[in-house]
C-alpha cells in the first residue's frame, strides 16, 4: 500500500479513483483534482482495506443496525415495517480550523435566539424599537401568548437545538434552519460512532478524532442545571410521546444512557401546581422534564383540548415555577421559516455582532420590495411556505412549470407573510458507496445539537445527512436519505 | 413499569415440538383418530374455535401452522415472539442491550425465509433454535439484570405463566383419562402419550431419575402439579410468584396486602397440601381448569394492582397511537430536489 499521503486523484485508491465530482463543492476532493489536507490520513489507512472486506463491514454494519433496533419506522402491529437508517461507512471529515467557526457561529446563534425569545416574551425591546415588525411575531404559529411574562428557570428558552448547515458552491457554510422545539437524530449519531468504531478501529485510533460520546452526559448537566432553584437532588425524567412514535428509539436510548425514567403523559399527575410521576411505590415528585411532545400536545387544558398524550395542569406547575421544561414553552416562534430571516438582525441586535454563519439568502414575500422581487424571479428562486402545516410544498422555480409558477404567484399575493424565498443552492457532495456504482457523490448536510446550560457546549460534528438518490437533495429519512459519521479533527489533518 | 410478561411464555418446549415425532410413530391413524390425536393440543391453548374456523382438519401438518406461524392466532409461536420483542422495544431503557438484542435477533429469524426454510428441512432443528432463544434470553436475564423491581416482575410473569403452561401441557392427556379416580391401567399408546408430555415439559429426565422408566400418569401428574424441587411444576412456581409478589410490596411472605398476593397464597397452600389422589379425586382435568382460573385472577388481580390506570377505553387508546405518531419526529426536512451544477 502506498506509503505517501495521497494528494493527487491518481493516488486514491482503487475504488475512489473513477470518482467524479461533478462541479459541486466535494467535501474530499477539491477543484484542482486534489485529495484535501484533511481527508488524507483517512484515505491512507482506508486504501488498505480490500473491496471485500469493505463489503463485509457495510454487511455487519448493517446487520448489527437492524439487530440493534437502530431503525426508524411505521409501526402498526407486532409486525412494523423496520427499516435501519442506511448507514454510510465513508465519514465526512472537518477540520479543527473549520469546525472552530461553526462551533463560534452556532454558540453565538443559540445565545442570541435565548436573549431573543426571552425579549419577547417580556419586555419586547426589539419590537418595541421596531427592529423587527410586531406582527410577524405575533402573528407566528408558534407564539405562545399565554406566556408573556412567565418567568423561565435561568432566563433560558431553548436548551437544546438541532441546527441545519449546508455548504454552497464555494464551500462556505450557511445556516438552513434552526429546530429549537424537539430537535432528534442525536441518537443515531452517537450509534453511528459506535458502529464505525468497531468496524475501523485501526482508522480510528489513528484519526484524532473528537469523541461525541459525551452527550448524554453534558444533556444531564443542563438538564439538572435548569431545575428550580432550591431542589438539591432535582428528579429528571423524558417525556415521550410513546412507543408508536418514531424517535421512541431516542427516547428511550437517551433514557438510558442518562440513567433518568421515561415517561408519558399518563404517568405524570399534576397536584397543588406540582409534577408528580405514579410509581410502584406512590407519588414521587418531578422537578425536571426532557420534553419530545410540542407544545400542542402537552398540557390538554391549555392547548389541543383533546390530546391524550399530555399532562392536564403541566403549564400551571410551569408558571408557578415548581417545574422546568427542557425546551421550554414557546420556542417555535423562533425556528419559524419567516423568522429565520431576522436572525442576522437579532443577532446584531443583542450582541452587537455579525452573524459568524450566515443565513441562506432569504427574501420576506412580505416585505415589498422582495415581493417584488420575488414574483419576478420565480424561475429563479426556491418559494417555501413559512407555516410548515401547509402542505403546499415548495416551488423549485427553474425546474417549474409554467403553470407552477403562476400558481405560487397567485398563493404569494393572497397570503405573502407566509411565502419566503431563497436562491438554489448547490448543496456540497460526499463519496458515498453504492453497490452498483462504487464511490459516487452525493448532497450532504450537517446537524449539529448545541446544549446550551451552564456553559454552551456543541457536539463535535454532528449528524450528516446524505440524499441517497442521484442527483436528489432529499436527505428525509423517509425519503430515500442516509446518514454518515462526522469526524471534527483535533488537527486539521 | 408494563414487563414483558409475555416472555415467560416461550419458554416452554412449545407444545406441537414433540409431536410430529410422535405421528410418525401413527402413520396409519384416520382422520377421527388423528383429530383425537391433535385437538387436545389445541384445545390445551383455549383455541379450537379459531382453529376450527382456519383449517378444516386437524392434522399434524395443519396443528403445527396454526400453532407456530400462524398469525392470527395470538398464541402462536410467531404472534408470541412478536408479542415479546414489541414489550421489550417499549421498555427497552430498563432492559439491557444484549437482552434486546437477542429477543430482537430470535424475532428477525423468526420472520425471515430462513425460518420457513428450517422448518421445512428439519422441524426438530426449527423447535431447538426456539427453545435455545429462549433458553437463552432467560439465561442472559439471569445472569445480567440487576434485581430491582423490574426484576420482580419480570419473576412474577415467568412464573404465572410457568403454571399455566405446565398445567395445560398436563391436560393435554385428559381424554385418556377417566373423569374421576386414579387411573390404574394405561396402554403403551396411552404411556407414549405421557412420555410426550413429560418430554414437553423437560420433565423426561426427571420423572426417570425418581420414578424409573414406566411412565404412569398419576406419578405424571404429581410430578408436574406437587413437585416441590421440579423447577417446572406449578407448585414450585407459584411458590417462586408469591415470593417475588412480596419482594415488589415489601410483605412478609406470610401476610398479604393486595389481592394477588392473597390469591396466590392461597394456592400455594392448596399444592402445599394435597396428595396426588386428592387431585385425581376430583378429577385431573376439573383440577387444572380451577386451578388455571386462580392464575388467572392471580393475573388480573396483579394487573389491577400496579398497572391499572383508570383510562383504558378503546378510542382513547386509538386516539393516543395517532398523536404519538403525529408527533413529528424532527429528522431530515426536504431541502430542495435536483439542483443544476454550476456553470
Amino acid at each position: 500500500m502506498a506509503t505517501i499521503l495521497p494528494t493527487l486523484a491518481s493516488d486514491l485508491p482503487k475504488p475512489f479513483r473513477p470518482y467524479e465530482t461533478g462541479g459541486f463543492y466535494d467535501e474530499m476532493i477539491s477543484a484542482d483534482g486534489t485529495v484535501r489536507q484533511h481527508y488524507r490520513h483517512f484515505l491512507k489507512h482506508f486504501g488498505a482495506v480490500t473491496p471485500e472486506e469493505f463489503d463485509a463491514k457495510r454487511r455487519a454494519v448493517d446487520l448489527a443496525f437492524l439487530r440493534q433496533g437502530v431503525t426508524f419506522n411505521v409501526y402498526g402491529d407486532s409486525q412494523g415495517a423496520e427499516r435501519i437508517f442506511p448507514f454510510d461507512l465513508v465519514p465526512r471529515i472537518i477540520p479543527a480550523n473549520e469546525w472552530e467557526k461553526i462551533e463560534a457561529g452556532l454558540v453565538q446563534r443559540i445565545t442570541a435566539l435565548n436573549l431573543f425569545l426571552h425579549d419577547i416574551y417580556h419586555e419586547q425591546h426589539i419590537l418595541n424599537d421596531g427592529t423587527i415588525p410586531a406582527h410577524y411575531v405575533m402573528s407566528a404559529k408558534h407564539f405562545r401568548r399565554e406566556f408573556v411574562n412567565v418567568k423561565v428557570p435561568g432566563g433560558v428558552y431553548i436548551h437544546i437545538c438541532g441546527t441545519d448547515i449546508i455548504r454552497d458552491g464555494q464551500g462556505n457554510y450557511l445556516v438552513l434552519e434552526d429546530n429549537a422545539r424537539c430537535p432528534s437524530g442525536v441518537s443515531y449519531v452517537l450509534e453511528n460512532r459506535r458502529a464505525l468504531k468497531r468496524t475501523f478501529p485501526e482508522i480510528f485510533e489513528a484519526g484524532g478524532v473528537r469523541p461525541v460520546e459525551i452527550y448524554p452526559t453534558e444533556l444531564l448537566k443542563v438538564l439538572n442545571h435548569s431545575a428550580p432553584a432550591g431542589v438539591a437532588e432535582p428528579t429528571v425524567v423524558l417525556l415521550t410521546p410513546g412507543p408508536y412514535n418514531s424517535a421512541y428509539f431516542e427516547h428511550t436510548y437517551l433514557a438510558r444512557q442518562m440513567g433518568i425514567e421515561i415517561v408519558e403523559g399518563r404517568d405524570l399527575l399534576v397536584r397543588d401546581q406540582h409534577v408528580y410521576m405514579r410509581t410502584t411505590k406512590g407519588l414521587q415528585p418531578v422537578h425536571v422534564i426532557y420534553r419530545r411532545i410540542d407544545d400542542d400536545f402537552i398540557d390538554p387544558t391549555v392547548f389541543r383540548k383533546y390530546s391524550a398524550l399530555g399532562v392536564p395542569g403541566l403549564v400551571n406547575a410551569y408558571r408557578a415555577g415548581n417545574v422546568s421544561l427542557a425546551n421550554s414553552i414557546g420556542t417555535g416562534v423562533a425556528d419559524d421559516k419567516v423568522m429565520y430571516y431576522f436572525v442576522p438582525r437579532i443577532i446584531k441586535y443583542y450582541l452587537d455582532q455579525e452573524p459568524l454563519l450566515p443565513n441562506v439568502e432569504t427574501y420576506l414575500a412580505s416585505e415589498d420590495a422582495d415581493k417584488k422581487y420575488m414574483l419576478e424571479n420565480l424561475d429563479k428562486l426556491v418559494v417555501k411556505a413559512a407555516n410548515e402545516a401547509g402542505g403546499y410544498g415548495m416551488l423549485m422555480g427553474p425546474h417549474a412549470s409554467q403553470a407552477e409558477r403562476e400558481d405560487f404567484r397567485q398563493r404569494i399575493e393572497a397570503d405573502p407573510r407566509n411565502y419566503i424565498g431563497q436562491p438554489m443552492i448547490s448543496l456540497s457532495r460526499h463519496p458515498t458507496h453504492f453497490e452498483d456504482e462504487g464511490f459516487a457523490g452525493r448532497h450532504i448536510d450537517l446537524r449539529p445539537f448545541i446544549l446550551y446550560g451552564d456553559k454552551t457546549v456543541v457536539i463535535p460534528g454532528g449528524l450528516t445527512r446524505v440524499a441517497l438518490r442521484k442527483g436528489s437533495l432529499v436527505v428525509n429519512s423517509s425519503q430515500g436519505g442516509g446518514s454518515k459519521e462526522t469526524w471534527v479533527l483535533y488537527g486539521n489533518h | 413499569m408494563d414487563e414483558p410478561l409475555h416472555r415467560a411464555r416461550r419458554e416452554h418446549c412449545p407444545p406441537g415440538g414433540c409431536e410430529p415425532q410422535l405421528l410418525l410413530d401413527f402413520r396409519n391413524l384416520d382422520d377421527h383418530a388423528l383429530d383425537a390425536h391433535w385437538i387436545p393440543i389445541v384445545q390445551s391453548s383455549g383455541d379450537e374455535e379459531l382453529f376450527r374456523k382456519l383449517h378444516p382438519r386437524a392434522t399434524g401438518q395443519s396443528v403445527t401452522q396454526f400453532l407456530v406461524f400462524q398469525s392470527e392466532n395470538p398464541n402462536s409461536i410467531i404472534s408470541s415472539i412478536g408479542q415479546a420483542r414489541e414489550n421489550a422495544r417499549m421498555v427497552r431503557d430498563q432492559i439491557t442491550a444484549e437482552l434486546w438484542e437477542e429477543i430482537n435477533r430470535l424475532y428477525l429469524f423468526l420472520y425471515s425465509p430462513r425460518a420457513l426454510q428450517l422448518w421445512r428441512e428439519s422441524p426438530s432443528d426449527f423447535f431447538l433454535t426456539i427453545k435455545n432463544g429462549s433458553l437463552l434470553l432467560q439465561g442472559l436475564t439471569d445472569a445480567t439484570v440487576v434485581r430491582n423491581e423490574g426484576w420482580f416482575f419480570t419473576q412474577a410473569g415467568r412464573y404465572l405463566e410457568r403454571a399455566d403452561k405446565t398445567s395445560r401441557i398436563l391436560d393435554v392427556r385428559h381424554a385418556s383419562l377417566p373423569a374421576r379416580g386414579v387411573p390404574v391401567d394405561s396402554s403403551q399408546a396411552d404411556a407414549l402419550g405421557w412420555s410426550a408430555v413429560l418430554r414437553s415439559c423437560s420433565a423426561w429426565d426427571a420423572y426417570k431419575a425418581l420414578h424409573g422408566a414406566e411412565v404412569q400418569p398419576a406419578l405424571v401428574a404429581e410430578l408436574l402439579l406437587l413437585s416441590d424441587e421440579f423447577p417446572r411444576s406449578v407448585r414450585f412456581s407459584v411458590r417462586h410468584l408469591n415470593t417475588v409478589l412480596r419482594r415488589i410490596s415489601g410483605v412478609h411472605e406470610g401476610r398479604f396486602s393486595n389481592d394477588a398476593e392473597k390469591l396466590a397464597g392461597r394456592l400455594l397452600a392448596e399444592l402445599q397440601f394435597s396428595t396426588v389422589d386428592d387431585i385425581f379425586d376430583i378429577g385431573l382435568h376439573t383440577y387444572i381448569d380451577v386451578a388455571q382460573m386462580k392464575l388467572n385472577a392471580i393475573g388480573d388481580a396483579l394487573f389491577q394492582a400496579y398497572i391499572f390506570q383508570p383510562f383504558h377505553l378503546q378510542e382513547e387508546y386509538e386516539l393516543r397511537q395517532q398523536e404519538e405518531q403525529q408527533q413529528q419526529a424532527d429528522l431530515g426536512r426536504a431541502h430542495r430536489p435536483d439542483p443544476t451544477p454550476p456553470a
